[in-house]
């Protein structure tokens, strides 16, 4: 199948940037999204021409790094799927793609499809842990914990750190990934002691670097390749 | 004290504040309607109960004290209310300079949800004219202190107002249908066994309070509430 | 060069303890005095660096990701090993102990290997502790599964993520440090070479991804968790950015690099579906529990794998291995299916893949329980292909995996190199020929929890706390080589692209240094890559310039540096003649085509010594001995 892509180059940080139309030609229903990139920069690259930057690692949903909003949706149309994850197969011939990088003050532009989501490690930074240093810890089954509460935990800590809460929220918010940290932790009696403190820290960081603030649009939860529940935002409401 | 006011400085204490006055206003409203509704047991039950309003209290209060009290609060209330809400907004529209080339795909957010804020003024804007119109009566054909029946009859005789005033029930049951459901949210009333609730919660709420409204300007237009 | 394991004498149970008494100690004041470098934020990197930290050294810790939290290792699956014996079905450290050497196929140090036992259950407990939140029973006590045929349930797992949320709860601890100033964090930033001098390791030079400046970091001790190089055969389960890079430049200053061709194979990944592939997926082994492998009888045979009768279907493990049928070590169930798939009984369009049915599975234990136990896998296996497992069978492949191979190290992590120190999957590691499922994960949180942080104690002891300083010429030297090296590449501005000559190369490793190996093929490949690493030289084409984000200058790097460890593979390989683990030599099998070990001639470390590009290495050989676990084939039978 062929379909017209209008993807966002920018330079750098400093420069515009503006979309460039690119034509990829009998794309292999199998790719993956990013493999059909990958063909259209070889192609770049035998013109001579920059390739696209756009970020991508595990390629296998998991670790958090790609990210393109495609037509709108970060992630693209697939609901919890990472961009990395989503096949042509959801695709037709003739279709018209917009690709654009995530889009939110807390994450310029660095180049073309790739931002800094660095706002969101100094989130964990300011107190998304449980303080404990190594050795000296209590034998792994001297806190029993209910399957219910870990389960709920790892529902939370499933999150990726990608970032498409953000692109996709109307307000720009980082609060489900803000939530869904504080919720994992939260969640487990290891972390109770430090959780009052915990989400009054994150919530004043997440402000702090430029977010916007939740109004319930749920559109975090749609664009959330791992599916994470807005109800952890509500737990976090309850806890501050 | 100074919990309340770091609350209050980050993005959450905004939302809480906004959902504890929201529903304030929610309760408001519904007693509110509720009153209006006397207009159909006529005049003088009507008449009784906007009398009621000032008596509402005695002898604890003397005539229209608690009545006063209530506006007041209900003038922080809206204040409480306004404030943080424009502070989202520009917090929301600050938070991403560039905008997406052809808008975010809508999946989920509601039109309530995405016209609170444009809604919330218009009814801002409501509030006061309607102030005006019925309570103080400066913008009022031929305001009577003390027949409320009649101001509100008359009030309504020029179709536009009526007219004017469904539209506003209209947006507020919009501001309602996503106001409700998401005070829930902020204020934390979340559980895996009462969310699926929220939603038809709000919708009825949204539902009752406005027809219950248009309930009197329609009648007056239909001429089922007459003047005395 | 000199290989000197340090290992502590006496009984195997009591070495670590003993060694530890004997290891010196920073005086707690001190420690603040000195610097320390880690390379590597996964398991390995994220865990020591952390730690290091909380004793109160000062840290610099180096990733390429955008984040520390996006290392590798967040792809792990199935789950972590440790001798807990909480099912009380007999494990011990002693088990797991004899199970790793023995799975290693006798090719790793035994008091490695019992250490690793020994502080499994440690990590467990720390990763807990720190809010890692593992799958749990109704009663809520941590459950365990077997995992990779073990024959005990020792592995703990969250979900079909234990990885990620190990990592997590390592990133958590190193993003504690961070916050508080202890771990200055370098994202974003590529190592891209050592400094060697006076005899030890002083510090790296690296590259800001963002604005391609080149910048050095002087420490006291610098440590490499930089992971594994399976990405030299360009398809790969791993991560497109995982290299070996670090380690190879550490290498060519002077770092010896142990076993090299003892790469694992991992037996279910989803077959590639066209020449465009960029990756393969892993699909857990988990899935081996339930499902039965099997091809068509007859060759070539398209016809829809329903249709195709029991009678004309070779379920081939479970006719080789009854006792172990599709549960067999992955070595093995890798290089049958590549028989079967070479002997024209492939399955798939390309007919490059063999069948993982479950439809018995599902007769048997209802479509529910099978859903329960793998329905994740299932959907990101009909995510990725298309077809639903319920209704057809999976179509697996082998794929390069994980490597066990990598720098060398004595027993306090510390590689040739003096001051430089190695844990993860960047070090030879504790895994010999052949590594068990659920214990890369473990080796990694062990050597950065629980050995490093003790070991390198004592080499910085014995350094003292004497000035470091990055101006130095040593430095400048380096980064003008390294500069120039840059420069290099980005003026050839030839006609092949980056990816073309890396998969050119991938083809060559896998045909001649992969799954099966033989003198004649590995003698071609010594030929082959001199000339592809010279046509890279003279014709590949890099585009834009070194001052920006450039991510066709960052592959080209690491291809470069492939180009010259993919010749260092097969010179292992050649020289090994026997079969062990993953490395297998077709001239050396029994008559059942099992591999034939070599005790008598191989029990050794391989450890190779650079010489120069394109110059043969020079082997040095560590010597193994088995006092614990004696020396016996293996056999699944
Ligand atoms: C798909 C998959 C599934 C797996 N499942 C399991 C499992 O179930 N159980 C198990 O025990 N093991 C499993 N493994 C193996 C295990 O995940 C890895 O061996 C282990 O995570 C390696 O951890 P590490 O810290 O050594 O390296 P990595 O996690 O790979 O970390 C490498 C780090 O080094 C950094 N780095 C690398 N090069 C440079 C450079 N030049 N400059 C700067 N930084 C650099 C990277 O940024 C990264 O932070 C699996 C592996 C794969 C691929
Ligand atoms: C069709 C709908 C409505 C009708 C017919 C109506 C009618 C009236 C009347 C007759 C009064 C005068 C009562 C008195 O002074 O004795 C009044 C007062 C008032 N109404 Fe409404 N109202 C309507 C909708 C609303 C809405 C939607 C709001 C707020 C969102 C509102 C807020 C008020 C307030 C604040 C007062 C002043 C109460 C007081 O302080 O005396 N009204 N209304
Ligand atoms: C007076 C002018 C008003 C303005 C400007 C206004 C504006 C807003 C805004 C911007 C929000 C935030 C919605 C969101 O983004 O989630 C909001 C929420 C809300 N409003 Fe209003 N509103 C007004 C009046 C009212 C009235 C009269 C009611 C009730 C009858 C009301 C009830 C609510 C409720 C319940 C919420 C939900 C709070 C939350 O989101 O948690 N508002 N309002
Ligand atoms: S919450 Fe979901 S969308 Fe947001 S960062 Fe985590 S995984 Fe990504
Ligand atoms: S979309 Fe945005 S407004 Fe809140 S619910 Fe999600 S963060
Ligand atoms: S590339 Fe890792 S999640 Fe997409």
């Amino acid at each position: 199948m062929d379909i017209i892509l209008h993807v966002w180059r920018q330079k750098s940080a400093a420069d515009k940037g503006g979309f460039v139309r690119y034509d990829a030609k009998n794309v292999n229903e199998h790719m993956s999204f990013l493999e059909m990139l990958d063909t259209v920069n070889e192609e770049l690259l035998e013109k001579g021409e920059e390739p696209i930057a756009f970020e991508h690692d595990c390629r296998e949903g998991i670790c958090g790094t790609c990210g393109l909003v495609i037509n709108g949706s970060p992630h693209g149309p697939q609901r919890g799927a990472a961009t990395c994850q989503l096949h042509m197969r959801t695709f037709k011939h003739g279709d018209e793609l917009w690709i654009e990088p995530w889009r939110a003050k807390a994450f310029p532009v660095i180049k073309d499809l790739v931002v800094d989501r660095s706002p969101l490690d100094r989130i964990v930074e300011s107190a998304g842990f449980i303080s404990a240093h190594t050795g000296g810890v209590p034998d792994a089954n001297a806190i029993l914990i209910p399957k219910e509460n870990a389960d709920l935990a790892m529902d939370a800590a499933s999150c990726i750190g990608c970032g498409a809460c953000v692109a996709a929220c109307p307000n720009a918010s980082a609060m489900l990934f803000t939530s869904a940290k504080v919720s994992h932790l939260g969640l487990l009696p290891q972390g109770q002691p430090e959780r009052i403190a915990r989400v009054l820290k994150m919530v004043g960081t997440m402000d702090e670097e430029g977010f916007g603030g939740c109004t319930n649009h749920q559109e975090c939860e749609a664009a959330c390749p791992k599916e994470i529940s807005i109800n952890f935002i509500a737990r976090l409401n309850r806890d501050l | 004290m100074r919990r309340v006011t770091n609350l209050y400085r980050s993005s959450v204490g905004k939302k809480v504040l906004m959902a504890a006055t929201g529903v304030i206003f929610v309760l408001f409203v519904i007693g509110h309607m509720y009153g209006n509704l006397n207009a159909f047991y006529g005049p003088d039950s009507f008449n009784h109960y906007a009398e009621f309003l000032r008596e509402m209290g005695s002898p604890l209060f003397m005539h229209g004290q608690l009545l006063w009290i209530i506006r007041i609060a209900l003038v922080v209330a809206v204040l409480l209310h306004v404030v943080p809400a424009l502070q989202l907004w520009i917090m929301g529209s600050r938070a991403r300079p560039v905008k997406y080339a052809h808008g975010l795909e809508i999946e989920e957010t509601t039109i309530g949800a995405r016209t609170m804020r444009w809604g919330g003024l218009l009814l801002l804007l409501f509030v006061v004219l309607h102030l005006l119109h019925l309570t103080v009566g400066s913008i009022h054909p031929e305001f009577v202190p003390g027949d409320a029946y009649n101001n509100l009859v008359v009030g309504f005789q020029w179709w536009p107002v009526p007219i004017a005033y469904i539209v506003v029930m209209a947006a507020l049951c919009l501001h309602l249908y996503h106001g409700v459901w998401s005070s829930m949210q902020t204020l934390g009333i979340s559980h895996p066994r009462f969310n699926r609730y929220r939603r038809p919660i709000a919708v009825i709420v949204a539902a009752v309070v406005f027809v219950g409204f248009i309930a009197t300007p329609v009648a007056v237009m239909a001429g089922l509430l007459a003047l005395t | 060069m000199q290989l000197d394991s340090k290992i502590p004498s006496g009984p195997v149970q009591d070495k670590w303890d003993k060694h530890r008494f004997e290891l010196k100690l920073v005086n707690p004041a001190n420690k603040r005095k000195y610097d320390v470098i880690v390379v590597g934020s996964g398991l390995a990197g994220a865990s020591a660096a952390a730690s290091l930290a909380e004793l109160g050294y000062n840290v610099k810790c180096f990733c390429f990701q955008d984040s520390s939290r996006r290392a590798h290792s967040i792809a792990a699956q199935g789950g972590i090993n440790a001798a807990k014996n909480y099912p009380n079905d007999g494990d011990s450290i002693w088990r797991l102990f004899y199970d790793t050497v023995k799975g290693g196929d006798y090719r790793a140090r035994e008091a490695n290997v019992y250490r690793l036992a020994q502080v499994s259950g440690n990590i467990i407990d720390q990763c807990v502790a720190q809010g890692v939140p593992f799958a749990r029973e109704y009663g809520g006590m941590l459950d365990n599964r077997s995992f990779g045929g073990a024959q005990v349930s020792r592995t703990f797992y969250a979900r079909g993520q234990t990885g990620q949320q190990l990592l997590i709860g390592a990133y958590h601890a190193l993003a504690r440090q961070v916050g508080i100033g202890k771990v200055k964090m370098y994202a974003r930033t590529e190592m891209l070479d050592v400094v060697v001098e006076d005899g030890r390791a002083q510090g790296i030079v690296v590259r800001d991804l963002v604005t391609g400046k080149i910048e050095s970091h002087a420490a006291h001790a610098v440590v490499l968790g930089t992971g594994g190089y399976s990405n030299a055969f360009f398809l790969s389960t791993n991560a497109k950015g995982s290299n070996v890079t670090a380690t190879w430049r550490a290498h060519k200053r002077g770092a010896a690099f142990a076993n090299p061709c003892f790469t694992q194979i991992h037996p279910t990944c989803i077959p590639a579906s066209g020449d465009y592939q960029s990756k393969l997926t892993l699909m857990s082994e988990s899935l081996r529990n339930d499902g039965r492998i099997w091809v068509p009888s007859g060759q070539k045979d398209d016809r829809d794998p329903g249709g195709i009768p029991e009678s004309e279907r070779d379920y081939y493990l479970e006719r080789l291995y009854p006792s172990f049928g599709n549960l067999t070590p992955r070595d093995i169930a890798s290089r049958r299916a590549k028989e079967m798939v070479d002997s024209g009984h492939g399955v798939g369009e390309l007919h490059n893949g063999v069948y993982l049915d479950f439809g018995e599975a599902i007769n048997r234990l209802g479509r529910q329980v099978i859903s329960e136990r793998y329905g994740n896998l299932f959907e990101m296996y009909e995510r990725i292909t298309g077809d639903d497992p319920y209704e057809t069978p999976m179509r697996i492949y082998p794929a390069p995996h994980y490597t066990m191979g990598g720098l060398w190290v004595d027993y306090n992590l510390e590689s040739t190199v003096p001051g430089l120190f190695v844990i993860g999957e960047a070090n030879f590691s504790d895994h010999g020929a052949n590594r068990l499922g659920a214990s890369a994960l473990m080796q990694g949180l062990a050597d950065g929890y629980f050995v490093l942080p003790y070991t390198i104690g004592s080499y910085l002891a014995r350094l003292g706390p004497i000035d470091v300083a990055s101006n130095t010429a040593a430095f400048h030297a380096v980064e003008t080589e390294t500069s120039d090296k840059i420069k290099k590449m980005l003026d050839v501005n030839g006609s092949r692209t980056v990816d073309s000559i890396h998969r050119e190369l991938g083809r060559i490793l896998w045909e001649e240094c992969g799954m099966g190996r033989n003198h004649a093929g590995l003698k071609q490949a010594l030929e082959k890559i001199p000339v592809l690493r010279d046509r890279f030289w003279q014709d590949v084409k890099v585009t834009g310039r070194n001052e920006d984000l450039n991510q066709t200058l960052e592959k080209a790097g690491r291809l470069a540096d492939f180009l010259e460890f993919g010749e260092l593979m097969c010179y292992d390989a050649l020289q090994r003649e026997e079969s062990c683990g993953g490395h297998f030599r077709e001239e050396y099998q029994t008559e059942e085509g099992e591999a034939k070990r070599n005790d008598d001639e191989f029990a050794y470390v391989a450890a190779w010594e650079f010489t120069g590009v394109g110059s043969t290495p020079t082997l040095h050989k560590e010597p193994l001995t088995f006092e614990d676990v004696p020396l016996s084939q293996r056999s699944y039978k």
